[in-house]
């Protein structure tokens, strides 16, 4: 029974990132603030995040309960390719202005 | 000034650690300091280069440059570590008792003293990229003054940290320090071909055994003093993927059998005590 049970975990382990369908979500950055500030994505679904630099100076989109981080040049954009993740919030900001540039990613 | 003296200090913080084990490992190599201060003057020359293309960099291969860089800079590094350490198992013992190599073995010192090099430029590299576009930010908005002192403070603090790892080293027995620089150096390693990993996961490249092995942040945060320290010493993730500590356990594995198998028959002993 528990040889079943684990051989069910493992292939469960192996085969659940490639089956699930990733979602694109877009956030810009101006005057140092998100927009949108906070993200609303369903669970157990990669996301595919676009983060546009409307400031004419480099930031580093960065989360620490997500584990990126990523240099937006001043006027750029970049792609961050996020896990799929459990219910929650996860909270993600600009590591040049950590205390003022902040957003939430929430998993529901 | 506290917010540029933080940022800078983090950064450079992990590149000190790991120019100061780098330091300790070659203790006794002739010109081991000029080669590793030249590792240095390369990651900060290379740092302002790639800042400078960090828009071409940030959209190369379809927006996954910046990731592909990350791991390929890092993968570089465990190639290097890995043939330093293979170099070490052979000679270390030479170096321990004479405490100067002639020579063949001088050129070829010097060999991997360039592989040891190359890791200190990839370990700035990648800390002062970021160093160089916060300054750079803070330039294009806010003028210097304040942020100068504040990174400056950073920068002599993590030199400081890079100065104490080295002395702290050295405190070990001649006899012992290449075993125990060999030992961290292969952890050093493993760590770094699991961030590579990392990155290859975020750049959608590896995509097998994503699951997270286990979740030790309630317990000892990556983010904390220790966990970083940890997280650029032996490569300590509390959300380790399955692909990032298969990648771990290989370079470890593979590290060990050819510092073994490589070694001297009669040196084995002495070079590796901690197996």
């Amino acid at each position: 029974m528990f040889r079943i049970a684990a051989a069910f975990a493992l292939l469960a382990f192996l085969s659940v990132p490639a089956l699930a369908q990733s979602q694109e979500i877009t956030v810009s950055v101006k005057d140092n603030k998100f927009d949108p500030a906070e993200i609303e994505v369903p669970a157990n679904t990669p996301l595919v995040l676009r983060v546009k630099n409307l400031d004419p100076k480099p930031m580093e989109i960065e989360s620490r309960d997500l584990k990126f981080e990523k240099i937006v040049p001043g006027g750029g954009q970049v792609t961050v390719n996020i896990r799929a993740q459990k219910p929650g919030r996860y909270e993600f900001f600009d590591d040049f202005h950590e205390a003022t540039t902040r957003g939430t990613l929430v998993v529901k | 000034m506290i917010a540029a003296l933080i940022i800078v200090f983090r950064e450079v913080f992990e590149a000190g650690l790991i120019v100061g084990i780098v330091m300790a490992a070659t203790q006794g190599v002739p010109h081991n300091g000029r080669w590793v201060s030249g590792g240095v003057a390369a990651g900060v020359v290379g740092s302002c280069i790639v800042a400078m293309f960090a828009g071409a960099l940030s959209q190369a291969f379809e927006g996954i440059g910046q990731e592909l860089f990350n791991a390929a800079i890092l993968l570089v590094a465990v190639v290097m570590l890995t043939w330093h350490n293979v170099w070490m198992s052979r000679h270390g013992k030479e170096l321990a008792e004479k405490f100067k190599a002639v020579g063949q073995e001088v050129a070829e010192g010097s060999r991997s003293l360039l592989a040891l090099a190359i890791v200190v430029c990839v370990a700035v590299l990648r800390e002062g990229f970021e160093v160089v576009m916060f300054l750079y930010g803070v330039l294009a908005s806010e003028g210097i003054g304040q942020v100068a002192i504040g990174g400056a403070c950073g920068l002599a603090l993590g030199a400081l940290v890079c100065f104490a790892t080295y002395r702290g080293l050295l405190n070990i027995p001649q006899r012992y320090l290449f075993g125990v620089t060999g030992v961290m150096i292969a952890f050093l390693a493993a760590g770094m071909a699991a961030q590579a990993v990392l990155f290859l996961e975020q750049a959608n490249i590896v995509t097998v055994l994503g699951g997270t092995v286990w979740d030790t942040s309630w317990l000892l945060s990556q983010d904390g003093v220790v966990g970083r320290v940890l997280h650029t010493l032996i490569g300590y993730s509390d959300q380790p993927s399955g692909a990032q500590l298969v990648a771990y356990l290989i370079v470890l594995a593979v590290m060990f059998t050819l510092m073994k198998m490589l070694a001297p028959p009669s040196r084995r002993q002495s070079v590796a005590p901690a197996q």
